[in-house]
């Protein structure tokens, strides 16, 4: 007696869809309604993904001066980032994907900064906030970096000194958007 | 208050030559000192005048065509008595002033720090390396003739 060996089964595996390919199909009512009594969801892997994507954005915590105290503020009751389900504060870079670059980043900050944004799996986005993040701010000194994006790839820039917290909330909304867009299997 | 001529006139007989020039403003005393009599000069400022504490040490820079170019300024306080006292040590650019570090422990940051900023050197500092700035960084930044923006300035 040996044992049955189940013949592997050849399966078809999608390939993955676009956005721009993706046709939006017009749902007939009796289509609808057995959709409804079986209560199934039809999507594209992509919006499913991106939409799990979107909703779970994890910041990790690299306030850097006066703007993180309105990052701060954004996360807290008041202006309250949960609403976004982008609350979720990390310490960690492994537990991140989003790095908020709050304030100004000194030459002898760079470095640490690079290897954060190294340290973040991927898929991962950086928001510079403020003017300081964005190009140097008021200090046209030998000490500041001018813009964060002389170190990392930036995805929004927000102007302001310091903005404020419903500007960050603003760019945390078009980052969703953004999310939305791509396709997912640009960021693995 | 403690009577400062008092206490001044004798610090002045006691370091003798090593008084190149003194200078009063508002009730600050300072006394520019002759960089070879340190360490020892401080010295007995510590032991024999009771400054015990190092308030300050910095930097200066007088400009590129000035002699000296450089000075070390010390800030002392005698926690007993309340006196404060400033002492100046002038140098040019190559020449050396010896540490306090061994007077009051507390030089040894302090003199990182004008050796970060101005690039004067302190003989006999146990870890004369940069403080603030990357230890690769070029130039010294608080230097007349230093540009603003650095040497590697993009826009």
């Amino acid at each position: 007696m040996g044992v049955k060996k189940t013949p592997v089964k050849e399966i078809e595996i999608p390939r993955l869809v676009t956005p721009e390919e993706v046709v939006e199909e017009e749902v007939t009512p009796e289509e609808l309604e057995v959709l409804e009594k079986g209560g199934v969801l039809i999507t594209t892997l992509n919006k499913a993904v991106n939409w799990a994507r979107k909703w779970s954005i994890w910041p990790v915590t690299f306030g850097l001066a006066c703007c993180a105290i309105e990052m701060m503020a954004t996360a807290a009751s008041h202006y309250d980032m949960a609403r976004f389900g982008a609350e979720v504060f990390r310490p960690s870079p492994r537990q991140a994907d989003l790095m908020i670059v709050a304030g100004t980043l000194t030459k002898k900050m760079a470095p640490i900064l690079k290897r954060v944004y190294d340290q973040m799996p991927e898929p991962k986005w950086v928001i510079a906030m403020g003017a300081c993040a964005v190009g140097g701010g008021i200090y046209k000194s030998y000490a500041v970096v001018q813009g964060v994006d002389k170190i990392v790839p930036v995805d929004f820039y927000i102007p302001g000194c310091p903005p404020r917290p419903e500007a960050l909330l603003q760019a945390i909304l078009m980052l969703q958007k953004k999310i939305e867009q791509e396709p997912f299997d640009n960021k693995i | 208050m403690v009577a400062m001529a008092d206490w001044l006139d004798e610090v002045k007989s006691r370091l003798g030559e090593a008084v190149l020039d003194e200078a009063e403003f508002r009730g600050e005393n300072t006394l520019v000192l002759d960089r070879g009599s340190l360490p020892h000069s401080l010295e007995v400022l510590k032991e024999e005048f009771g400054f015990n504490s190092l308030v300050d040490l910095c930097g200066l820079d007088m400009g590129e065509d000035q002699d000296p170019r450089f000075y070390v300024v010390y800030h002392l306080r005698n926690l007993d008595t309340k006196a404060q006292l400033r002492v100046k040590v002038g140098l040019n650019e190559g020449e050396k002033v010896p540490s306090a570090c061994e007077v009051w422990a507390g030089a040894n940051w302090m003199e990182r720090e004008a050796y970060d900023m101005f690039g004067i050197e302190f003989e006999g500092h146990p870890d004369l390396t940069r403080l603030y700035l990357a230890d690769d960084f070029p130039g010294h930044p608080l230097r007349k003739d230093y540009p603003t923006e650095g040497y590697d300035f993009e826009e």
